[in-house]
C-alpha cells in the first residue's frame, strides 16, 4: 500500500484563513494551472480573443454595419475571408465585432451574481434563522427553475434587448453560488478562528469580510470561471431565440439565427459565428477545469 | 418508507408555489398593460379602460393571483391570446411529443455516457480516455442550436439520410434526439468515469481483488452499482437541462412540442401561453427532481435502512 | 524455525519499487524470509518500512502502474508467484493464499449482504451451488464466533459493528481453507478488547485448519502474544530474523533492541522510569543514508556503519541479524 512508501503530501484543506494571505498559496495553484496544458491553452485562447476584442476596429477594413446589397451571401473569398451575410456585411468582421459583446456577457453577469451570490450566502449562513430561511427558500425556488427558461421569462418582462440580458443572467446566477457559499459559511462558522475573533471584539461585518469570505474564495473562483461559458452559452440561446440582442447587434447567436434561413445555400452564415462560440466556450471550459484542479487540495467540499 | 415520501412531496409544495408567485409577478405584474400591449393600433383609453375591467385586470395583483392559482389548480390556465384555444389544452397536445423526445434523448445520453465512462475510467489517461473526456467537453461547449443546424445541413440537406424537419415518424426523432441528448451524454460520461475512479480507489474493492476476481467482475461486480448511484442523482438535474435544451432543438427541427410553443408564445407576446407552458415545465422538473430523489434512497442500501428503521 | 522442506512459502530477495514522480522509491528493497507450514510468522516494523507493501508483492495486489515487483522471487507451491499471469494469481488468491487488511470498515462492499461477499469467494473457487455455499457461511459465520450466524448472513455491512466485520473478513479469507492467510494489521483498527478476541480466534482457526499465518504488525504485543517466527523490517530491508522467543531475550540489532525498550512497563522494579524512544525518524525512501540505514539513530554506530550497508550474518539456531556490530560472530549468510 502506498501508505508505507514515505512520500512527502501535501497537506489538505484550510485550517486558517491565514493560508490565502500567504504568497505562496497564489504560487502554489499558479504553479499547479501551469502544469495543466490544456489549462493554459485555454488561457491562450482566451487571452487571444481578448485581444482581438479590443483592437476589433483595427484588424478589419469593413464596417459590420455597412450594408452593401450587391455583395449579398458571397461565399468565402480573398476579400471577404468568411463571405457575406444577407445585408453583404462581411462576416468575419461581424464575428470579430461580436467577440465584444460574448466576452462581456460572459464576465459582468457572472461578476454581479458571484458578489450578489456571495453575499447573500454570507449573510443567510452567518446569521441563520429567519433570514436564512427566507434567502433559502427563495435560492430553492430560483434553482428549481429551469434556467433557459428562467431567463426566456425575464426577457419577456423586461423586453429583449442586450442590455436585459446582463440582468437576466445575473438573476439566474445568483442561486447556486448563495448556497454554496452558505455551506461554507456555516462550516467555517463553527471554526475556533471565528470564536476568538469574536472574543477579541471583532465587528460582525468585518468577521465575515476578512474571515470567512477568503475561504470561500477557491469555490467562488471555480464557480466564477465555469459560469463565464455558460453565461456566454444562455445569450448566444436568448438571441438566436429572438429574444435577446436585436438585430443589427452582431451577437453570434443572432448571426446563426439570421444564417438559419439560409442554410442550404450560404451555409457559412450559420456555421462561422457556431465555431466561434465553440471555441470560446471551450477554452473556457479548459481554463476553469484547470482552476478547478488547481484549486482542488484548497475545497473543502 | 412510504412516510419518506410523501415527506419528500410536501416539501417540494412550497417550492412550487414560489414558482408561481414568482412567475405570475414576472408575466402580470411588470409588463404593464397588457391590453394595451396587445392592441395593435393606438386606441382610446377608455376602450383601454373598458377592456380591462371586462378581463378583470385592474383587480390588484394579489386578487389576480389567487384567482389564476384556483383557476390553476382546476386545470385552467387561460385562452391563448394568439390562438383563441384553451392554453390547457394546446399544452396537453403538444405534450406526448416532447414527452418523446425528450426520453428518447435521455436514453440516448444513457446508452452512450454511460458505457463511455465506463471505458474511460478503465483505461485512464490512455487514448480513448483523452477522446470520450475530449468528445464530452465537445459536447458540452458546443450550443444546441448550433449543432442542430450542423447536423440539418450535414444529414438532412446534403446527404438526405434524414428528414430536416417535422414529426411523423421514428425518423424524425433520431437527430433532434442525438442533438439533445448530446451534451447530457457528455456529463454523464464524465460522471460515470470520475465516480468509477474514486469507487474504485476504495478498500473494498482490494478486497474483491484478494479474494481472487479477474478485474473485469470487479468492475462490473463490485465497483458499477457503487459509482452509478451518484449518475442517478444527474438524473435529476437531466429533466431540467433536457426542458431548456427542447425550446430550441423542438424550434429548429419543429417538434410541435411544448417548447416550441413556448418560444412562439414569448415572439407573439401570448402571456396565458407562455405562462402556462413555462409552469408545465418547471412542475415537469419538480416531479423529475423528486423521483430521482425517492429512486436513489431505494438503490442505497443505507439510506434505505435508515428511512426503515424510522 | 522450519527448515526450507516444510515452508510453505519463501521469498528470496524480493524487491518491489514504486515509480514516482519525485524518484524510485524502493519500499522493498531485498528481503527474504520463509513461512513453515502452520507456523505464525510476524513481520514488525514502523509506518513506512514496508512490511504492507511486502504482503500486496506476496499477493501481487502491488498498485500498478506506479508500483512494480522488479525482482527476486516468491516460491508458493513450486511455482515462483512473481512470473504468474493474472489469470493464474487469481486462481490462488482467495483459495491458496488469502488476505485480510487493517481497515474493517471500509473493507466491506456497503451494497452487498456479508453472505453473498463472503460466499463469493467459494463461488470463485469452488463452484458450489447456492445452497451448498449458503450453508457454507453460515458455518463460517459460526466458527469466526459471529454470534446467530443464520441471521447475520442477510446482514449488510454497516448494520456491524467493527469487531463483527473483522471477523466476516476472517471467514471471507478462510472460508477456501487457505494454506497461507496474510493479515495486515488486522486488529490496529479495533478495540483492545476486541483485538485480544480477533487474535486468539486466529490461533485457534490456525490450530484447527493448520494455515500459516503472515502476521503484520507495528505493535510488538501482538508479536509476543502469537507469533512464533518473527522478521523485523527497516525501511525497506529484514534487519532481524529469530524465533519469538528468542528476540525478545536476545534481541541482537540496536533498532530492535529500541522497540523492546520502548514498551512501557508497570512491573519495572524501582522507580517509574521515562519513557525510552528511539531518536530521530524514519528515513525518506527517496533519499535513504549511505551505509546502514539505522545508522542515523543508533547509539552504537560505528565509522563502518556509515560507509558499508550490512549484511545479513546468522547468530545460530535460525537467528539472523543484518547488523556491523555481530560481523565477527557469525558468518555470512
Amino acid at each position: 500500500m502506498t501508505q508505507d512508501v514515505s512520500i512527502e503530501c501535501e497537506p489538505g484543506g484550510f485550517t486558517a484563513p491565514r493560508d490565502l494571505e500567504n504568497e505562496s498559496f497564489l504560487k502554489e495553484v499558479a504553479l499547479a494551472f501551469v502544469k495543466n496544458k490544456v489549462a493554459i491553452a485555454g488561457l491562450c485562447i482566451v487571452l487571444f480573443l481578448v485581444l482581438i476584442a479590443v483592437f476589433a476596429p483595427f484588424l478589419t477594413p469593413h464596417d459590420p454595419y455597412a450594408i452593401n446589397l450587391d455583395e449579398q451571401l458571397r461565399p468565402p473569398s480573398f476579400h471577404n475571408w468568411f463571405g457575406t451575410d444577407k445585408f453583404g456585411r462581411d462576416l468575419l468582421t461581424r464575428i470579430i465585432y461580436g467577440t465584444r459583446i460574448s466576452l462581456v456577457i460572459g464576465l459582468v453577469p457572472s461578476f454581479i451574481s458571484m458578489i450578489f451570490g456571495s453575499v447573500l450566502g454570507i449573510v443567510s449562513g452567518y446569521y441563520g434563522g429567519k433570514t436564512d430561511f427566507i434567502i433559502m427558500r427563495l435560492a430553492d425556488v430560483m434553482i428549481a427553475f429551469p434556467s433557459l427558461l428562467l431567463a426566456m421569462v425575464v426577457m419577456y418582462t423586461l423586453g429583449a434587448s442586450l442590455f436585459n440580458i446582463f440582468i437576466a443572467l445575473s438573476l439566474v446566477g445568483w442561486a447556486g453560488i448563495a448556497r454554496v457559499v452558505r455551506s461554507q459559511t456555516l462550516a467555517l462558522k463553527e471554526k475556533e478562528f471565528v470564536d476568538a475573533a469574536r472574543a477579541i471584539g471583532v465587528k460582525t461585518r468585518v468577521i465575515m469580510l476578512r474571515h470567512i469570505f477568503p475561504n470561500c474564495l477557491p469555490v467562488l473562483i471555480v464557480m466564477f470561471s465555469l459560469g463565464i461559458p455558460e453565461a456566454i452559452m444562455y445569450e448566444a440561446s436568448l438571441s438566436f431565440l429572438g429574444v435577446g440582442a436585436q438585430p443589427p447587434t452582431p451577437s453570434w447567436g443572432l448571426l446563426v439565427a439570421r444564417g438559419k434561413e439560409y442554410l442550404f445555400s450560404a451555409p457559412w452564415v450559420a456555421i462561422l459565428p457556431g465555431v466561434a462560440i465553440l471555441i470560446t466556450v471551450l477554452a473556457f471550459n479548459f481554463m476553469g477545469d484547470g482552476l478547478r484542479d488547481a484549486l482542488d487540495p484548497y475545497m473543502k467540499d | 418508507m412510504f412516510n419518506h415520501i410523501v415527506k419528500r412531496i410536501v416539501i417540494s409544495i412550497p417550492v412550487l408555489i414560489g414558482i408561481t408567485v414568482i412567475l405570475f409577478i414576472m408575466l402580470n405584474v411588470i409588463p404593464g398593460d397588457p391590453v394595451a400591449l396587445m392592441m395593435k393600433e393606438h386606441v382610446s383609453p377608455d376602450v383601454i379602460a373598458r377592456v380591462n375591467a371586462q378581463m378583470h385586470l385592474d383587480d390588484p395583483a394579489v386578487v389576480r393571483y389567487f384567482r389564476f392559482i384556483i383557476a390553476a389548480v382546476q386545470g385552467d390556465f387561460g385562452v391563448s391570446y394568439k390562438l383563441n384555444r384553451p392554453v390547457t389544452s394546446l399544452i396537453l397536445q403538444a405534450f406526448p411529443n416532447t414527452l418523446i423526445l425528450a426520453f428518447a434523448a435521455a436514453v440516448f445520453s444513457w446508452c452512450i455516457g454511460i458505457p463511455a465512462g465506463i471505458l474511460s475510467a478503465v483505461r485512464q489517461y490512455s487514448f480513448i480516455d483523452n477522446l470520450f473526456m475530449g468528445f464530452s467537453l465537445l459536447g458540452v461547449s458546443m450550443p444546441v442550436f448550433w449543432s442542430a443546424l450542423l447536423m440539418q445541413y450535414v444529414l438532412a440537406l446534403k446527404l438526405h439520410w434524414l428528414p430536416v424537419s417535422g414529426f411523423y415518424g421514428f425518423k424524425y426523432v433520431i437527430m433532434p434526439a442525438i442533438v439533445l441528448g448530446w451534451s447530457s451524454a457528455g456529463i454523464i460520461a464524465r460522471m460515470t468515469r470520475s465516480s468509477l475512479l474514486e469507487v474504485m480507489r476504495n478498500d473494498y474493492i482490494r478486497t474483491a481483488r484478494a479474494k481472487g476476481l479477474r478485474e473485469i467482475p470487479v468492475i462490473i461486480g463490485h465497483a458499477l452499482k457503487n459509482s452509478l448511484l451518484p449518475v442517478v442523482t444527474i438524473m435529476a438535474i437531466q429533466v431540467a437541462s433536457l426542458l431548456s435544451g427542447a425550446v430550441i432543438t423542438e424550434s429548429i427541427f419543429g417538434v410541435p412540442g411544448v417548447g416550441r410553443i413556448a418560444v412562439n408564445a414569448i415572439q407573439s407576446r401570448d402571456m396565458p401561453l407562455l405562462q402556462g407552458s413555462i409552469l408545465f415545465a418547471c412542475v415537469l422538473v419538480i416531479i423529475g427532481n423528486l423521483v430521482a430523489d425517492i429512486l436513489y434512497s431505494f438503490l442505497d442500501p443505507r439510506i434505505r435502512h435508515e428511512m426503515q428503521e424510522k | 524455525m522450519s527448515g526450507p522442506q516444510s515452508s510453505i512459502l519463501q521469498v528470496n530477495d524480493l524487491e518491489t519499487r514504486f515509480f514516482t514522480r519525485k524518484g524510485i522509491v524502493r519500499a522493498v528493497d531485498g528481503i527474504s524470509f520463509a513461512v513453515g507450514k502452520g507456523r505464525i510468522v510476524g513481520i514488525v516494523g514502523e509506518s513506512g518500512c514496508g512490511k504492507s507493501v511486502t504482503s500486496l508483492s506476496i499477493m501481487g495486489l502491488v498498485p500498478s502502474p506506479a508500483g512494480k515487483v522488479t525482482g527476486g522471487s516468491i516460491i508458493f507451491d513450486s511455482q515462483d508467484l512473481i512470473t504468474l499471469g493474472s489469470r493464474e494469481m487469481c486462481a490462488i488468491r482467495g483459495k491458496d493464499i488469502s488476505m485480510i487488511f487493517q481497515e474493517p470498515m471500509t473493507s466491506l462492499n456497503p451494497v452487498y449482504t456479508v453472505g453473498r461477499q463472503v460466499g463469493e469467494a467459494l463461488r470463485i473457487h469452488a463452484g458450489a451451488d447456492k445452497n451448498e455455499i449458503r450453508e457454507r457461511v453460515i458455518e463460517a459465520f459460526d466458527q469466526v464466533g459471529i454470534p446467530e450466524p443464520a441471521a447475520r448472513v442477510n446482514a449488510y455491512p454497516h448494520q456491524l459493528s467493527g469487531g463483527l466485520r473483522q471477523r466476516v473478513m476472517i471467514a471471507m479469507a478462510l472460508i477456501c481453507e487457505p494454506r497461507l492467510l496474510i493479515a495486515d494489521e488486522p486488529t490496529t483498527a479495533l478495540d483492545v478488547t476486541i483485538q485480544a478476541q480477533i487474535l486468539e480466534l486466529m490461533m485457534k482457526l490456525r490450530d484447527r485448519l493448520d494455515t500459516a499465518i503472515i502476521m503484520i504488525t507495528h505493535d510488538l504485543g501482538v508479536i509476543a502474544e502469537i507469533c512464533d517466527d518473527v522478521n523485523v523490517m527497516y525501511a525497506g530491508k529484514i534487519i532481524e530474523t529469530s524465533d519469538v522467543f528468542t528476540l525478545f531475550r536476545q534481541p541482537a540489532h540496536p533498532y530492535t533492541q529500541g522497540l523492546l525498550r520502548a514498551i512501557p512497563s508497570i512491573t519495572t522494579p524501582g522507580k517509574r522510569t521515562r519513557l525510552a524512544s528511539i531518536d530521530g525518524m524514519v528515513p525518506n525512501l527517496l533519499h535513504l543514508p549511505a551505509g546502514c540505514r539505522f545508522q542515523p539513530r543508533c547509539e552504537a554506530a560505528m565509522e563502518i556503519c556509515c560507509r558499508r550497508e550490512p549484511p545479513l550474518v546468522a547468530l545460530g539456531d535460525g537467528h539472523r541479524v543484518r547488523c556491523w556490530l555481530h560481523q565477527k560472530k557469525g558468518e555470512s549468510k
